[in-house]
Order: C-alpha cells, then structure tokens, then sequence
C-alpha cells in the first residue's frame, strides 16, 4: 500500500528534478508512439534532440533554435508571472496576434518612409497591441469577477478572426497581385527585423527574450511586487493580511504577459514570418503555457525550457521531412511533456511512503 | 441583403442542431463541477471525441457504433485528467489545460487519413404524422435520435440531482469534500466517476460536430466550442434548466451569424463570426456578479490527511 505524505515543505531536489524526468518519461514514451506510427524510436529520437544540435547541418538549425526559442520564452515569461500568483492568462495566442497586428500596422503604416523612427513605434505598437488586448479580462476581472481564464481565451478566437480580415482586407497587399497577406516586411528595410549578427538567429526578439528573463528574476527575487506575487499565489489569506493590492496585481499581471507576448508578435511578424497572413500564429501562445511550467515558472528554467521546446519545433520538422513523421505527433509529443512533468510533480509535494496505512 | 431568404422554420430546426453539441459538453461538465472539479480539458475531449466517433463511424458504417466509440474515447481521455487531479494531486487548471493541448494533437494524428473523407449519415427518426403537423413538425419532429438523447441527458440530470441519493452525494462531495470524507464517502471514486461521465458527454458532442452537424473530419474544428461550453455551466450557475437556456441561446447565435453570412449582410464575415465568441464574454460579464451558486470545494485538491 503506498500512502501520500504531503511534505512540510516542497522539496527543492524534486523540484529541480521533475522537469527532467518528465522530459525522460516523455522520450520513453514518445518513442513509443513513433514505433507504433511504424517509425524506428531511437532514429526519431536522435533526429528530435540531437540532429539540430549536433548534426551535419547543425549550422543551419542552430539559429532556428534562438527564431524558435524566443517568442516562447517572451511569452512564458510574462504567463509565469501570473501562474505564480494564480492568474491564468490563457489567452497568449490572441495577444500574440493582436501585437503583430499593431506593430505591422505601424509600420505598414510608415510605408515607404525610410527612417531609423520606423521600427521603435512598431515594437511600442506590438506592445500596446497585446497589452490592451490582455487588459480586457483584467479590467473585467477587477471591474466585475469575471473568470480571465474564459475570457482571455474567447478573445484568442476574436484575434484570429481579425487576423483574417485584415490579412485579406484593411493589410492586404495593393501590389501583391489579390493575393492574401500584407507587405512583407522583410523586404521594407526600416521595419525588417534582421538578425543583428547576419546568420545567427539572433534578431531584437531574441535581445528582448533575454531582458525579459533578467526583468523576471531581479523582479521575483528583489522587489516588492514579486514578494506580493508570490505570496498571492502560495498562501492568498496572508497576502490580503500583508496588504497585497490584489487589484493591482491582476492588472499588472496580464499587463505584462500581454505586452510580453504583444511584442513577441511582433519580431516574429516583421522578421522570421515577414507578412501578416491568415495563418502567421503558430500556436506558441500555447506552447508558451508548457514552457512556463516545465521552467517551474522560475525565470532562469523558462529559458531552458523555451530552449528545449524550440529543440522539439525544429527536430521535429526534420523528423517529419526525413522520416515522413506527422506534425501532429509533435504536438502529442509537446503535450505528453506536460503530463508527465504534472504527474511527477507529485514528489515534490509529497513523500510516498510505503506500508500499511495505520490507524489514526 | 436579402433577410427573406432566412427560413424561420428551417432556422429554428438549425440552431436545435448547433445547440446540441454545446448541450451534451456543457451538461458532463456541469456534473464534472458539481463533485467539485474544474476540467478545463472539454476541448481536449471533444475534439477527441469528434476523431475517435469519426474513425469508427466510418470503418464500421454505423453512426451510432461512432457515437459510442466517441463517448468510450471521451472518458478514456479523462481518465487522464482524472489520474492527474486525483492521485497525482495535480493542480486542476494546470491539468485540465495539458489534456486541451494533448487532446488537439491527439486528434491531430488520428485524423490525418480521415480528412475528406465522408462518414456515413445518420438518419432522422420517423414520427409519422406528427413531422407533418404545420411549423411544429418540420421544427421538434425532423431530428436524429441523438438530439433526443441530449434533451433527455439534461432532464435525467436534472432529476438525478435533484431527487436521488446518488445525486445529494455528488452535491455533497463537491461543496465540503472534508465532510463528505468524514460521512464515509469515497470523494475520489465519486470524483473520478463524475470526470468520466463529463468525458463522456464531450465525446459525444464532439462527435456530433463531426458526423451530424458539418458533417466531416478537419483538425481543431470544434473551434473552442468546449470553452463556450465552460462558459455556459457558469452561465447556468449549474442548473440543468439554465443550461438548456443558454445553449439555445448560443445555438441560435451561431445559427443566426451563418444564416446572416448567407443571406450577405453588409458585415464582413470575420466579424459575424466573432459574434459568438464576444456574446459569451458578455454574458460571463453580465453573470459574473453571482457566483454563490458555484460549488464551494470546487478547484480544491482533496486530500484525505490534510
């Protein structure tokens, strides 16, 4: 008989190491569905994990790893500050949009001026973009207890039907020959988002990945407002008592996910993706929710965790190109990551103990 | 524009139709939060439900065969959840979450030989003379057998609550999950038993999106209809009645914006179908002030030494 012991205390060992076992039970068991998909395990393995790494053409995916890497981390980032205090913004992938969608605008806007101005307000644009659209379910949470979970994501549905229209209306090209889809910006110098060193991946998006993190630990670690937020999250009785302003923190909280993942939009709309179409959002406003809690929402995990998410993205579109592996199997992949890191979360809360359940 | 091409006959009969998936994953999850557990994974499972009912509908050609594999492949699903919640002691929301995104790659990959494809049609029931009757008939008495079952899902509900044993047990467990404890029940297996039921009922709502109401197989398609369905528990402070309201409502809405994308209203088609999702986040505005009616233990881990 194997009897639940809730620990006094998390325990730090299990907590470091949860993440890490899940990611090995998530091998083991991933592989396993590769092989029943009919595909050898140990070869999609190898090609998930080691192949953008360490393969023959590692010096190609070695930069997709920072393209990839940094929306997730942005945007974990900003989600973990809420998941902390227990306020779920959900709703990412919309903010996600609505950055893009902003900063493109400013700077479609701007079309053809040639000016250095142009792609500072894109990046103030991208932010307010998700911003404003985060600080919908924050007002109505504050204004009137609705629930930010439902609310944030109803609205991820909004942005994309408004990334629709205006990716075949308001943006649309005028020269693009009726075709879908805005300008491209990678082709309208002062808007482009370019690699700041030419090849390495690294472009603005990645620069603001990393400040964020640094952001993120001195907040959480140094200043008051991360106090408030932690113990909001732990114990919310205490936080009341210690003269948390819970009204603030919501506000804050989303703020800062949505603008985070507003301006993640936007570096990926005016570089790697380059246009506003119909289908630029690639769901990482909801891998970001994996990567916040693989990183057991601690800043410094976030990025390794985003790190290793970006891994799985680029092994496996390698894996589907050369192994004909489906799309989709990453994604249960990503998903199953999930599962186990919740499961075995169990020791870190709890002892097992073993024997007989004594009589109280 | 033209309004007058809008049947109101055929309208009404439609939005019976684009209620009911809404019906059968709002109603699982209302018994799901009445023992006293939030599973945010009703898109996960219906989506789910929507593949697994698919496949076998069309292997086996029997609709109905597809609508019970759906609900088998719904509870399957939610047994995870209910393996996470309950002897993982994991964080509801957190899980509830993973089953959402393991769901929609689940389903992902087992459609990826479906798309396209069309699943056998399911029939509807013969009432006679009775389909016959002027405007009643072409409305109550034109539908397939699963839309019943919906109607009479929510009226057992309804009842099991209300008047049985089994339901004032469940009741119990969800609002003081200690004091059900103490009186002897087990909260876990009642628990576990509530999640299924709700995975269950996703299934079948998913499926009916994919075998009835469009009818055939693409990924993600039940477009955040299992978070409306969320919504819509809210919405019914948890009442079975209410529930039924609010689906109708939501049915017609989304009945209403397609009817108006056909006749061309000089609304562009992004925003109409906006419309449904903006008409929640009103309601859930509106409704929010009152939220005495919500289960008290509900989101709370249970755990038997605390």
């Amino acid at each position: 008989m194997i009897r639940l012991e809730k620990r006094p205390q998390p325990s730090r060992a299990f907590s470091l190491a949860t993440p890490l076992l899940a990611v090995l039970a998530t091998m083991v068991f991933g592989g396993l569905m590769f092989a029943l998909l009919g595909k050898d395990p140990v070869t999609s393995i190898i090609t998930i994990f080691w192949q953008p790494l360490f393969g023959e053409f590692a010096f190609y995916y070695r930069p997709q790893l920072l393209i990839k890497g940094a929306p997730l981390v942005l945007i974990a980032i900003g989600l973990s500050l809420g998941f902390k205090a227990g306020i779920w913004n959900i709703g990412a992938e919309g903010q996600y949009i609505m950055g893009a969608l902003f900063g493109a605008g400013v700077g479609l806007a701007f079309y053809p001026l040639d000016s250095f101005i142009v792609f500072p307000l894109m990046v103030l644009g991208g932010a307010f973009g998700g911003w404003i659209w985060a600080m919908i379910p924050a007002m109505l949470k504050v204004k009137f207890g609705t629930n930010e979970i439902l609310v944030s994501l109803m609205l991820v549905y909004v942005a994309e039907q408004f990334l629709a229209s205006m990716s075949l209306g308001l943006m649309k090209n005028p020269e693009g020959f009726g075709f879908p889809g805005s300008r491209n910006l990678q082709q309208y110098e002062s808007a482009f988002n370019a690699d700041l060193i030419e090849g390495s991946g690294m472009h603005w998006g990645v620069v603001a990945a990393l400040i964020a993190v640094i952001f993120a630990y001195v907040l959480l670690t140094k200043h008051r407002l991360g106090f408030a937020i932690r113990v909001t999250g732990e114990a919310p009785r205490a936080a009341r008592f210690s003269g948390v302003n819970p009204t603030r923190l919501v506000l804050f909280c989303l703020g800062t996910s949505g603008l985070l993942a507003g301006l993640a939009g936007l570096f990926e709309v005016a570089g790697p993706a380059g246009q506003v179409t119909i289908d630029f959002n690639v769901g990482y406003g909801f891998t970001a929710i994996i990567v916040a809690f693989l990183g057991r929402l601690h800043p410094i995990g976030i990025l390794l965790a985003g790190g290793l998410m970006a891994l799985t993205y680029i092994g496996g579109d390698i894996a589907q190109s050369q192994l004909g592996l489906p799309a989709a199997a990453i994604q249960v992949f990503q998903g199953m990551l999930l599962f186990f890191l919740l499961a075995f979360d169990l020791l870190t809360n709890y002892r097992l103990r073993f024997g007989r359940t004594e009589v109280a | 524009m033209d309004l007058s091409a809008i049947n109101p006959i055929l309208f009404v009969a439609g939005f019976l139709v684009a209620a009911t998936p809404l019906i059968f994953a709002a109603i699982g999850e209302l018994v799901v939060e009445k023992s006293g557990v939030l599973n945010l994974g009703v898109e996960g499972m219906m989506i789910t439900g929507a593949i697994c009912g698919f496949a076998v509908a069309v292997e086996t050609g029997s609709p109905l065969l597809g609508f019970a594999a759906a609900a088998a492949g719904g509870a399957l699903l939610s047994l995870l959840f209910a393996f996470l919640t309950q002897i993982a002691l994991a964080n509801q929301v957190a899980s509830g979450l993973a089953l959402t995104l393991f769901g929609l790659g689940l389903s992902a990959l087992l459609g990826q030989s479906y798309v396209g494809v069309k699943p056998p049609r399911l029939g509807d029931i013969d009432f006679g003379p009775l389909a016959d009757i002027p405007v009643i008939g072409p409305i109550v008495f034109t539908h397939d057998v699963i839309l019943y079952l919906g109607l009479a899902l929510v009226a057992a509900t309804w009842a099991v609550l209300k008047f049985t044993r089994a339901g004032l047990v469940l009741r119990a467990v969800g609002e003081s999950h200690d004091a059900a404890h103490a009186l002897g029940y087990h909260v876990k297996r009642i628990r576990t038993f509530a999640i299924m039921f709700g995975g269950a009922c996703a299934g079948v709502g998913g499926a009916y999106i994919s075998l009835i109401r469009v009818p055939q197989w693409t990924e993600g398609m039940t477009a955040g209809i299992g978070w409306i369905a969320l919504a819509l528990v809210v919405f019914a402070s948890w009442k079975p009645g209410r529930l039924l309201l609010g689906a109708y409502l939501f049915g017609g809405i989304t009945q209403l914006q397609l009817n108006l994308q056909g006749a061309g209203v000089a609304i562009p088609v992004e925003y109409l179908a906006m419309s449904p999702y903006l008409i929640t986040i009103i309601v859930l505005v509106i409704l929010s002030a009152d939220k005495s009616a919500a289960p008290a233990s509900l989101g709370r881990t249970f755990h038997a030494s605390q």
